[in-house]
């Protein structure tokens, strides 16, 4: 009865979470399209941009959502994208389908470390991803020689289609909905976060399901790595930095709770849309020429807009959950 | 003189171990790190030329003296239980004001006023920001990782957007001693972080203070009901954890003899929570070694250096650093279980 209630009442937190920030991104986007209506700001070549743009942080953020469900953090998807966009363009000559596998796969080998430190040496997420972020970062400096690595013409060509990236994005994401949602690897990751002694009792395998959220969070960093490297052209080793923590403020802002057993995935699709969209706007307020603000406003208020969005769904789980 | 608690019994019972047990036993605790890092020395007194000079002494030092600063102050946060990962952004805040004080027009006619304001302000600056960050966790009752997360996102940004993402540089030989001058052929800041280290070691054994911090990160609706002002403690960790990153920020920008917004205090929350787990410190929270963080730092200084020296490039040492943390971290924990 007890756990009923809280259920229910956590799935009103979470709607009300979700429904927070898709108001915050509909509000910038009537906004900006009344304020740049003139550069045709929702016309299609500016939504499709941004959401190319989006695509690898979307992706590594899908990641996450999962582990962070379970009540984990990947603090090593950041250096993920950096060691698989070399790898990528180091495997780039070989056709794209090479290098889509070996940048999936030193993210699956980055991921698999992770898992098995967590569930066999029993240390915590936070510390495990934190080592492994050094890591990894070491070996993208080291397979790159510290320089950037060209990208076979025939993948970026690819790069540059740009439904590809978008497709692969929201593919990503209608896949994550229904795993979540109906899928038992979804229910099992959101069983271990709500409590994992008690998932243990019930007779879930949580070593199992922990090193699947791990091993598809590095997945998906690769493949965020390979996007941005056909992209750009170059498999840069030092891309990705920073990215888990922008990859944590779009779950986050998207209303799933660091302490597990709630998420939602379209709510961090919406997360993640909201940051790239600020730094869209930034841009046409400059193109505007009214007021001319530097590239680093973004992250003032990037930041800004976490803490809000963080301080509105607090005050609505306390509200609703004394 | 020797501790009254051995590891393993305190390890059953996450709380705050009864009776200060002195310096002698605190060694005893982090024999294994103390052990290590005679090791290390011993291998590069032995087979790296000029080791035993001030020299080679200085360099680790330089290098390893803001990240302990800083681990100090993220040695009580996670004590109380959260994490700090604002701390390189306030250092970027702290760095970049300095100069922008001290080279005002402002100041012309009294230099020796604007070089104490841009010690002053700054830090003060990060202070308060700190506070902000413990303010986001009390009043705003947010996670300690999604509360730093907005000053580490924003608090770069407000650097970058002070300068403009501009380098100055300058040549203040006043400002500059903090991280150039070399009293007694130690470089200052070594001072500086030796004072640090062991005012937080005070702290944490001989304070009402250091006893509040460890009982709110042991457990903290026992501690506030056993009268523990839990969220002012909790404010006031962040709060000095803010103020070291600020002091932290002032020497990179005074050893550089510029200030980059962009790169002062890149990384340093990973750096100083690596050093912290490396110690020995859950966590968790409830418990805070201090000297635990201090050889921690120490040893991946030293295991850096041993392969620099062996002609091991960054990278490489960075991957080995990744396996020392997972190593120490799980050792630690199995002495704990045991």
């Amino acid at each position: 009865m007890v756990s009923h209630d809280r259920s229910r009442s956590a799935r009103l937190v979470s709607a009300l979470s979700q429904s927070g920030v898709l108001i915050a991104l509909i509000a910038l986007l009537v906004f900006g399209g009344v304020r740049y209506a003139s550069l045709n700001f929702l016309g299609a070549y500016n939504v499709v941009s941004v959401l190319q743009g989006t695509a690898p942080y979307a992706l590594t953020a899908l990641g996450m959502c999962f582990v962070i469900i379970t009540g984990g953090i990947d603090l090593s998807v950041g250096s993920v994208v950096g060691l698989s966009g070399v790898v990528a363009a180091l495997l780039s000559p070989y056709g794209p389908g090479v290098a889509l596998l070996g940048a999936v796969g030193a993210g699956l080998v980055v991921g698999l470390v992770n898992g098995l430190i967590i569930t066999r040496l029993n240390i915590q997420p936070f510390i495990t991803t934190l080592a492994t972020l050094l890591g990894a970062h070491g070996a993208a400096l080291l397979l790159s020689h510290n320089a950037g690595v060209t990208v076979a013409p025939a993948v970026v060509d690819l790069g540059q289609i740009k439904w590809l990236s978008i497709g692969i994005m929201l593919g990503a994401y209608v896949i994550g909905a229904v795993t979540l949602r109906w899928a038992r690897f979804g229910r099992n990751a959101l069983a271990v976060g709500g409590g994992a002694d008690a998932s243990r009792l019930m007779g879930l395998n949580v070593p199992r399901v922990l090193m699947g959220v791990y091993l598809l969070s590095g997945a998906l960093a690769g493949l965020a790595g390979l996007l941005i490297s056909a992209q750009s052209g170059a498999g840069q080793p030092n891309e990705g930095g920073g990215w888990e923590l922008s990859a944590i403020a779009a779950v986050v802002v998207g209303g799933t709770l660091l302490t597990g057993g709630v998420g939602s995935v379209w709510a961090t699709l919406t997360g993640s849309l909201l940051l790239g969209v600020i730094l869209n706007m930034l841009n046409f307020e400059n193109g505007l020429g009214v007021v001319s603000l530097s590239p680093y406003w973004q992250s003032v208020i990037r930041g800004g807009f976490l803490l809000v969005v963080v301080v509105l769904q607090s005050r609505a789980a306390q509200g609703r959950d004394p | 003189m020797s501790g009254p608690t051995s590891t393993t019994a305190a390890s059953s019972v996450p709380r705050a171990r009864p009776a200060a047990p002195g310096l002698l036993g605190d060694l005893r605790q982090v024999r294994a790190s103390v052990l290590i890092l005679f090791v290390l020395l011993a291998f590069n007194a032995l087979f790296t030329p000029h080791f035993l000079t001030l020299q080679a002494l200085n360099v680790n030092l330089t290098q390893v003296a803001t990240i302990i600063i800083v681990a100090m102050g993220m040695t009580l946060v996670i004590a109380t239980g959260g994490v700090d990962l604002s701390v390189g952004s306030l250092m970027a805040i702290s760095g970049v004001l300095a100069p922008l004080i001290f080279l005002s027009g402002a100041f012309v006619q009294a230099p020796t006023l604007g070089l104490i304001l841009s010690f002053l302000v700054p830090v003060i600056v990060t202070l308060g920001f700190g506070v902000l960050n413990g303010l986001f966790v009390t009043r705003l009752r947010l996670q300690p990782i999604v509360a730093t997360l907005v000053l580490y996102i924003a608090g770069r940004g407000i650097a970058q957007v002070i300068t403009n993402g501009q380098l100055q540089s300058f040549s203040n030989p006043g400002f500059s001693y903090l991280g150039l001058g070399r009293p007694l052929g130690v470089p200052f800041q070594v001072y500086v972080m030796l004072v640090v280290v062991a005012l937080t070691y005070w702290v944490v054994k001989r304070t009402v203070f250091g006893r509040n911090v460890l009982a709110t990160g042991g457990n903290a609706a026992a501690a506030r009901l056993s009268g523990v002002p839990v969220g002012r403690v909790t404010v006031q960790v962040y709060a000095i954890s803010g103020l070291l990153a600020g002091i932290a920020g002032l020497i990179v920008v005074a050893i550089n003899r510029s200030s980059d917004a962009n790169q002062v205090g890149q990384g340093m929350e990973l750096d100083a929570i690596a050093a912290v787990a490396v110690g020995g410190t859950l966590l968790s929270g409830g418990r805070a070694q201090v000297l635990g963080t201090f050889l921690g730092a120490l040893i991946i200084q030293l295991i850096r250096f041993t392969l620099l020296t062996r002609g091991v490039p960054d990278a490489g040492a960075m991957v080995v650093k990744a396996a020392v943390i997972v190593a120490a971290v799980a050792l630690q924990q199995r002495r704990r279980r045991e």
